[in-house]
């Protein structure tokens, strides 16, 4: 087949591993014996999360997926299966071949029955005689894997060099000859094993297995060698900075010898190059065995570096002395602005002209940064740190320009970057402008609201390369099909990307892509605006690129439409007759303690506690539950770092009360009609609630759900009690946010955006629980933790109007008319039904013990008649408001 | 087997055209279906084409009659859907062993027959290994991704006891065909080779993959290349692609795989794609003027029709390839 003398593997894509392939990379996060954190999302089943994992390690560039389910508490066979049938599910992460790690025999034969790639199975050994390894090797071969061997026997680990290559010679002669597998599906891990440990017979431990690595390559034709790289610096536990060189040399002499794949660390790697000449000297001296008291020079250098790289970069100040290339490069890649100016001034004074200073030295620093971000070895708030110190240089320099009159750089390419119509939110397009700023992309970014006019007549003015929609409510999806549409009537052929909270690859395929002759984008996170720009503008491959993404989506999109066939809906009449039924009777509402409306200015200090910082997190592109996330092995350094700053920045605007927290609630009388709608009185008048009830198909005797179930009906001849409120803690962002970007500032700028959201939502929390305690008064005795409150352990719910329980945005009039929300506290509705300012919750109150929150999901045509008749609108109204949950 | 390589060597060799078209111009009722062995059986039977190899075996052997005639060197046994897992719908799945061995007998009977006629033209039956109508590596259910309908171990055993049947038959080879799920094949190939180790047999095996959509991927999302790695461990006589599309969207697929593959190489596409009734309507001509490329081109080795073809497009392609030169057999460096 492909070449017998390569290793091949698959999984949706082929690995072909040929002599000229440097090092295959084995993704090793998902892997319960070696990450902690994963360990924690399967025992609490959370394999979403564990999927993403997963992901990560696809896209941060693992050309083979290490699994391992070993751990004495889980079922390793049922945890394998499952974890392996969600993979295949995923195409981006299926994409690459799965090694199949266990030490137990039925979690490797059960993985290796539910995955159609060529896998690598990691691994068997002669440790049980040749008659298991026989049999064994047989299996894998019929099931059509690549396999690791161990270089173990009857009497044990090889530890020696001699040892080592008897036991792989044996093994290899066995697989070859007895069992008929193919040389090249043979992978030997030698065992690495630690060095410097101050035991004498550990000297050698690295050096042998270089010498058995080079013998296997040189005497077993087509084998290759693997390794668990982060054993050899076993003894260093705790001193990151040895660790990292010691992984980097030991690779680098590794490869040098034959290596050709391993499992491996990336964020506890340095590069080999960058590794300081006497640490690497002392290192190497280690590994190669070099000197008799090479282990000693070791330790007492590790004595010394041991002040750990965090505490270095901050304090330490030796990085000055270095060449002023140097120095540009560290402040860009380390984001410190302190001496940003006078190495910009003292780069000026040599360059022929100040444009120079920008194209030569801080060009050249940020394609370090550039590189490290694609490569996983930075992450996106220092890149956003980045991005501000070479703002500052710029800013400087730009006078002098200006006064040579040398033009400004050629950038990579002009982006159009825009929030739109009807929607407020920019955090997360803030985060891609200022990615792709850092990648020498000259951005336009036309802010919030932006008319699909204005868009398109400006990227026709200003002849953009690509044009980026931002938008975090549901009307913005409609509006970005709309906007689409237009443009593909001007018959330009600018490539769109798409993002923002509610958008999906789903939908960017089944509803945008098919409006636009040209290439549509869904680009989630800022990491992968990246690459997609870069792709989309790279003169010899975009039109590949565009024919390939087009093709994915139309075949997304199929998959995606057949898919949907299947589902089953009920008539709203069956719907309402299978309604969640509660008993009132037995538990009668209780009145609220105070009914009517309230209004208050709150002060922000008492909201600190009730911050979920989780979503924060992730806001940032770190992913990962908070405070675990502090200590993860990846991103917990720089998710440390972030929270400081964002500590430093709190206690700033609480002691200058820079932001203001107001709100607005009212507790009504409340009845359910037979039509979904909640009857609330207040001064006399009436106003209607229309909810709306789950049709999707469900399993007999589940309730098809609406909000106003929770309500007792009129029929009941029970009185019932309902709320809604609106919170905000957004006055003063935008001018907090303008005067840091007037500073060339976008990390701080989108902090205190970040911030202000936080603050709302925690407000919004703050408020439910003075509400159950005080107000309303139906849990007077309540007494929960934050984390308590995160996870909603109290009775009752809050849902908000476009959110999955009450998807249309349109009861937000009804709230706003009720509550007077504009008039008390000033929160605005945009056109498309977004608050103004951004950071501002509004919902519902429900008491019962029994609310509880739910999905809407897809509705049919019927309930829509429905809707606009109970609510007095045309049936385009409605369907237009309701789109995003029409069944197609 | 070594006299089939030496004519895989020499020249292209022509498949047989598909069974099912053929049938439904008896217009077999339910009643023929079932004949007077399963008279009484409980569940409606009309439809199940592999069981007229056991009701209606003249038929089956005349449609065999009509492609050997056309010059078919290769036939293939009425048995696409005879495992357990397939007849699950008709309850038959007591009768699978019967099933496989009354087709492959037929088959026999009509590829002895001619080559009787003419020994200078051997005639060979290719034992044909389906899908199945489950999927071991997607799951039917769309809120619950993780699920799976039928495990590699259910499919394991459903093929050899499919496989077993057919050897007993007399096939010469086997052919696991219309692969949409490449772990339906693999478990498939994993009894194939188990049974092969047992007997002490040595029968050649043929895969031949199909690629659904224009997007070049298995309807289990693998690439024409991450397919062959997945199945290249079986020691296989030829892997191909059949069905789904028609000669000329399969074209560049085979020809991917035949850049990437030691074995030979084989193509059984459709007569076309189905029109809105659902009815193939390419004709011999139009189909032979799609293939004849493939094969002045050199990138086959067996050529053949599958849904919608008819003994009269089998003719046509022999005639094709009779002009042509096999595809030569890559050598890796």
């Amino acid at each position: 087949m492909p070449n017998p003398t390569f290793l091949t593997l698959s999984g949706l894509e082929p690995l072909v591993v040929r002599p000229d392939t440097n090092f295959v990379n084995v993704g090793e996060r998902t892997n319960v014996t070696g990450s902690r954190r994963f360990l924690r999302l399967i025992e609490q089943d959370d394999l979403e999360t564990a999927l993403e994992v997963a992901r990560d390690q696809v896209e941060g560039g693992a050309q083979i997926l290490d699994v391992n389910m070993d751990e004495g508490m889980i079922d390793g066979v049922a945890a394998m299966t499952r974890f392996l049938n969600l993979i295949q599910s995923e195409p981006d992460i299926a994409r690459i071949p799965i090694m199949i790690d266990s030490s137990k025999w039925e979690i490797i034969e059960a993985g290796l029955q539910v995955v159609q790639g060529k896998c690598v199975v990691n691994s068997i050994s002669l440790k049980e005689g040749e008659a298991v390894f026989i049999s064994q090797a047989k299996k894998i071969l019929r099931y059509g894997a690549a396999v690791i061997v161990m270089a173990f026997d009857e009497d044990g680990q090889a530890d020696s060099f001699e040892r080592r290559i008897e036991i792989c010679k044996r093994s290899y002669d066995i697989l070859v000859n007895a069992v008929g597998f193919p040389p090249s599906d043979i992978i030997f891990d030698p065992n690495i094993f630690p060095v410097a440990t101050g035991m004498e017979e550990h000297k050698t431990n690295a050096l042998d297995f270089f010498k058995a690595t080079k013998w296997i390559r040189e005497n077993l034709p087509h084998a290759h060698i693997s390794g668990g790289v982060s054993n050899v610096s076993f003894s260093f536990r705790g001193n990151n900075a040895v660790r990292e060189a010691m992984h980097a040399a030991f690779l680098y002499h590794g490869i040098q010898h034959g290596m050709t794949m391993g499992i491996v660390n990336p964020t506890m790697l340095e590069v080999y190059d960058e590794i300081p000449k006497d640490l690497l000297e002392r290192v190497e001296d280690v590994l190669l065995n070099r000197r008799d008291d090479a282990t000693e020079r070791l330790l007492d250098f590790a004595e010394r570096v041991k002040g750990d790289t965090k505490a270095k970069s901050k304090n330490d100040l030796t990085w000055r002395k270095q060449e002023l290339q140097a120095r540009i490069t560290h402040a860009l890649v380390k984001g410190i602005d302190q001496f940003v100016v006078e190495d910009i001034e003292e780069a000026r004074q040599q360059a022929k002209a100040p444009i120079e200073v920008i194209e030569g030295p801080l060009m050249d620093g940020m394609n370090v940064v550039g590189d490290l971000f694609g490569s996983g070895k930075m992450f996106l708030p220092q890149v956003v740190k980045s991005a501000r110190v070479m703002k500052k240089a710029v800013a400087y320099l730009l006078p002098y320009i200006e006064a040579s009159q040398s033009g400004k750089p050629e950038a990579a390419g002009k982006i159009l970057m825009a929030t739109v119509k009807g929607d407020v939110h920019d955090i997360g397009k803030n985060i891609v402008s200022v990615v792709l700023g850092c990648n020498n992309y000259d951005i336009i970014d036309m802010g919030v609201m932006v008319p699909p006019e204005r868009i398109i007549e400006t990227a026709l003015a200003e002849q953009v390369d690509a044009i980026g929609l931002s938008g975090l409510i549901t009307p913005s999806l409609d509006e970005m099909v709309y906007l689409v549409k237009e443009l593909n009537k001007t018959g330009h052929n600018i490539p769109v990307l798409i993002g923002g909270a509610t958008t999906s690859k789903a939908h960017t395929a089944v509803k945008i892509a098919p409006q636009y002759d040209h290439a549509v984008v869904h680009v989630n996170d800022a990491s992968r605006a990246v690459t997609v720009v870069g792709n989309l503008l790279q003169p010899k491959t975009k039109d590949a690129y565009k024919a390939t993404i087009k093709s994915d989506y139309d075949d997304f999109r199929t998959r995606f439409q057949k898919r949907s066939e299947h589902k089953t809906y009920v008539s709203l009449a069956e719907a309402r007759t299978k309604r969640l039924k509660i008993d009132f009777e037995s538990q009668q509402p209780m009145p609220p303690k105070q009914l009517g409306i309230q209004q208050i200015d709150q002060e922000l200090s008492a909201l600190v506690d009730y911050i979920d910082w989780t979503p924060f997190f992730r806001s940032w592109d770190l992913h990962g539950k908070y405070p675990a996330i502090l200590t993860d092995d990846i991103v917990g350094e720089q998710a440390t770092q972030l929270f400081e700053d964002a500590q430093a920045m709190l206690q700033q605007v609480i002691a200058g009360k820079l932001l203001k927290a107001k709100a607005v609630f009212g507790l009504f009388k409340a009845n359910s009609t037979v039509q979904d709608d909640i009857e609330v009185s207040h001064n006399n008048q009436t106003y209607f609630f229309r909810t709306l009830r789950q049709q999707l198909l469900k399993s007999k005797g589940k309730p098809y759900r609406a909000l106003s179930d929770y309500i007792a009906p009129t029929a009941s001849g029970i009185q019932d009690y309902m709320g809604c409120f609106c919170v905000t803690a957004g006055f003063g962002t935008a001018e907090l946010a303008k005067e840091f970007e007037a500073r060339n500032d976008d990390y701080n700028s989108i902090m205190i955006k970040a911030l202000a959201d936080r603050f709302a939502e925690a407000f919004a929390e703050y408020l439910h629980e003075q509400v159950r305690i005080t107000h309303w008064g139906y849990q007077p005795n309540e007494s929960l933790t934050n984390e308590e409150l995160i996870k909603e352990s109290y009775n009752g719910i809050r849902p908000a109007p476009g959110y999955p329980a009450c998807p249309d945005h349109l009861e937000k009039e009804t709230i706003w008319e009720l509550l007077q929300v504009k008039e008390r506290i000033g929160v605005e509705l945009t056109e498309s039904l977004a608050m103004w300012p951004a950071a501002s919750v509004s919902g519902y109150y429900f008491a019962h013990p029994e609310a509880a929150y739910f999905g809407l999901g897809k509705i049919t045509k019927e309930q829509v008649q429905d809707y606009a008749t109970r609510k007095n609108i045309t049936i385009e109204k409605a369907t237009q408001w309701l789109q995003p949950n029409l069944k197609e | 087997m070594s006299k089939l390589n030496a004519l895989l060597a020499e020249r292209i060799l022509v498949l047989d055209g598909a069974m099912g078209t053929m049938l439904q111009q008896y217009g077999f009722s339910e009643a023929d279906f079932r004949g007077d062995r399963f008279g009484n059986h409980t569940v409606p039977l009309a439809g199940n084409n592999d069981l007229l190899s056991i009701t209606q075996p003249d038929a089956i052997y005349e449609v065999h009659a009509k492609y050997l005639e056309a010059g078919a060197d290769i036939i293939e046994t009425n048995t696409f859907s005879s495992t357990r897992i397939a007849m699950a719908d008709y309850a038959l799945e007591d009768y699978v062993e019967e099933l496989n061995v009354a087709s492959a007998k037929v088959a026999r009977k009509a590829a002895d027959d001619f080559t009787t006629k003419d020994p200078s033209k051997p005639r060979f039956v290719v034992g044909s290994i389906g899908p199945t109508n489950k999927t071991a590596s997607m799951s039917p259910d769309v809120n619950d991704p993780g699920y799976r309908a039928v495990t590699f171990n259910e499919l394991k055993a459903a093929y050899r006891e499919q496989t077993l049947g057919l050897i007993k038959g007399g096939v010469d080879m086997l052919m696991v065909e219309t692969v949409f799920d490449t772990l339906n094949a693999k478990a498939a190939l994993f009894a194939i080779d188990e049974i092969k180790e047992e007997q002490q047999l040595d029968m050649p095996v043929m895969v031949s993959g199909t690629i659904t959509d224009a997007s070049g991927r298995t309807l289990s999302g693998q690439t024409v290349e991450a397919f062959l790695i997945s199945i290249s461990h079986i020691d296989l006589l030829s892997v191909g692609f059949n069905c789904a599309l028609g000669a000329d969207q399969l074209k560049p697929y085979i020809q991917r795989l035949g850049q990437e593959t030691t074995r030979f190489v084989s193509a059984h596409p459709n007569a076309g794609l189905p029109n809105a009734f659902g009815e193939y309507d390419q004709t011999a001509e139009q189909m032979c003027i799609l293939m004849e490329p493939y094969m002045a081109d050199g990138l086959v080795n067996i050529i053949g029709g599958c849904c919608g073809s008819t003994p009269e497009h089998i003719a046509a392609l022999a005639q094709a390839a009779a002009k042509h030169k096999p595809r030569p057999i890559l050598q890796h460096a």
